[in-house]
């Protein structure tokens, strides 16, 4: 049976994680590649690396770390931030990303979608959204939640899907950062939209969020958080042991690599 | 020394990583039909879609020097589209002939897994053994590996060492003799992944 992923998303900017992490064993808490090697070994079922730099130095300085850090990283790896182009897409997917997601570029852009597509798989374009409540409507964000483009969300993501994106990220600035639970009406609508995997993202506050979320919406693949695992407010490993003793299923592993986390 | 075929079909960055962590003596990627000859085994990777790889590696020069080094008992190993070309045959739009490295053809997912199951089948599977084979010596029954496919491996016969169940029992490794292949990426698969490939090195 396919399991629920459980992926931690990393903000990278200038070469380093953004957001202070407090992991016991971790010499350099915010070097992207040693937490990039200690969430592949200990549970995470993927990860999210995310470019915050805006400056054309801090993008190359990205790419070397990155390159850097996918040496130690044997899951999935998506990667995202600043992706406007085909040639960014190669670009990180030559320093070994899996997946790239697109966000803001493709706002600007939408036919990059089915041209990403079509040259690297669907399975290889994640479409992330940001979504938020303007009166009864959902509205699509772009550059980081900053600009209403005015666009349904529905619409814009059932576009994406029709345009060849594998995998949606949906993530909903109203409930995210406020930690009390993942926005379950917003992920039951999207996730009845489309037949590709959707990703929950924002407002995940502790470990029963995730409990929740898949117990009430079986639909949705994966929970995306960043803080939360960073700050070690929630280890991986036993969020899986409470998942798992809720009857869902999900990827557990064993005892031994567990005590090295 | 691994070979790691490039006859130009993705990227072969994740398998090189995952050779050169779990210690093996080093995997290189080879272009040419010298280089696998000089291997002592040969890795098949792959993504995309059959007919183009398939045209791919017929072009690519290497094809006859990897089929006569086979014959010569060179362990190879096929991962995901890399398995699929082991197959005798695969209908992913129109039907193209494969290597005959293994009995079977390669169909698509959707004549097998029940109605209303997202495609690609992605994501962490559980693997159940059907038959012993050296390829899993240091991993368990039940362990998960990362699976991303539309198609699967049909009428493999008693060469499936391996299945996964989504919906319906799916091809997930299968063995002739020295010819191994995973529908799933084991460079992907965490721990588990790395003891495959470490498996494997050791043959």
């Amino acid at each position: 049976m396919l399991t629920k992923r459980i992926i931690p998303c990393l903000d990278v900017k200038d070469g380093r994680v953004v957001k202070g992490v407090n992991f016991a064993g971790l010499r350099d808490v915010s070097s992207p590649v040693e937490l990039g090697r200690y969430y592949s070994s200990c549970g995470a079922d993927e990860l999210v690396f995310y470019d915050i730099t805006a400056s054309a130095e801090g993008r190359g300085l990205f790419t070397d770390i990155l390159t850097e850090m996918a040496r130690s990283v044997f899951i999935p790896l998506t990667v995202g931030g600043g992706i406007n182009t085909l040639d960014d897409f190669e670009r990180v997917l030559n320093c070994g990303a899996d997946k790239v997601s697109v966000n803001s570029g493709a706002l600007r852009n939408p036919a990059l979608i089915a041209e990403a597509a079509k040259r690297y798989g669907d399975q290889c374009v994640v479409l992330s959204a940001d979504v938020k409540r303007v009166g009864s409507a959902y509205h699509v964000f772009a550059k980081g939640g900053r600009e209403d483009t005015g666009r349904d969300a529905l619409e814009w993501i059932r576009f994406g899907v029709d345009s060849g994106a594998g995998e949606i990220v949906l993530n909903s600035m109203d409930t995210d950062g406020v930690k009390q639970g993942f926005d379950l009406t917003m992920l039951q609508m999207v996730s009845e939209a489309v037949n590709v995997p959707v990703i929950a993202s924002g407002g995940a506050g502790k470990a029963e969020d995730f409990v929740t979320l898949f117990k009430t919406l079986p639909r949705v693949d994966a929970g995306l958080a960043a803080s939360i695992f960073h700050f070690g407010e929630v280890r991986i490993a036993e969020l899986k042991q409470m998942l798992f003793a809720n009857g869902i299923p999900v990827r557990l592993i064993n005892q031994q690599e567990e005590s090295a986390c | 020394m691994i070979a790691i075929v490039d006859y130009g079909v993705g990227n072969l960055f994740s398998l090189q990583s995952s050779f050169a962590a779990i210690g093996s003596s080093g995997a290189v990627v080879a272009h040419t039909a010298d280089a696998l000859e000089k291997a002592d085994k040969i890795v098949l990777p792959g993504v995309g879609a059959f007919g183009d790889a398939s045209a791919k590696l017929r072009g690519s020069g290497m094809l006859e020097t990897l089929l006569e080094q086979v014959n010569k008992e060179k362990p190879l190993l096929g991962i995901c589209l890399g398995m699929q070309l082991l197959f005798d045959r695969s209908f992913e739009y129109g039907e193209h002939e494969g290597l005959g490295l293994i009995p079977g053809e390669v169909r698509p997912l959707s004549e097998t897994v029940p109605t209303g199951l997202k495609i690609p089948h992605m994501g962490w599977n559980a693997l159940r053994f059907t038959k012993q084979s050296s390829l899993f010596r240091y991993i368990e029954d039940g362990d998960f590996v990362y699976f991303v496919h539309s198609y699967h491996g049909a009428l493999c016969g008693d060469h499936t060492i391996a299945l996964t169940d989504y919906g319906a029992p799916v091809t997930a490794a299968v063995q002739k003799d020295n010819v191994f292949g995973c529908q799933f990426h084991p460079e992907k698969s965490g721990n588990t992944g790395l003891k495959i490939l470490k498996a494997f090195a050791e043959m």
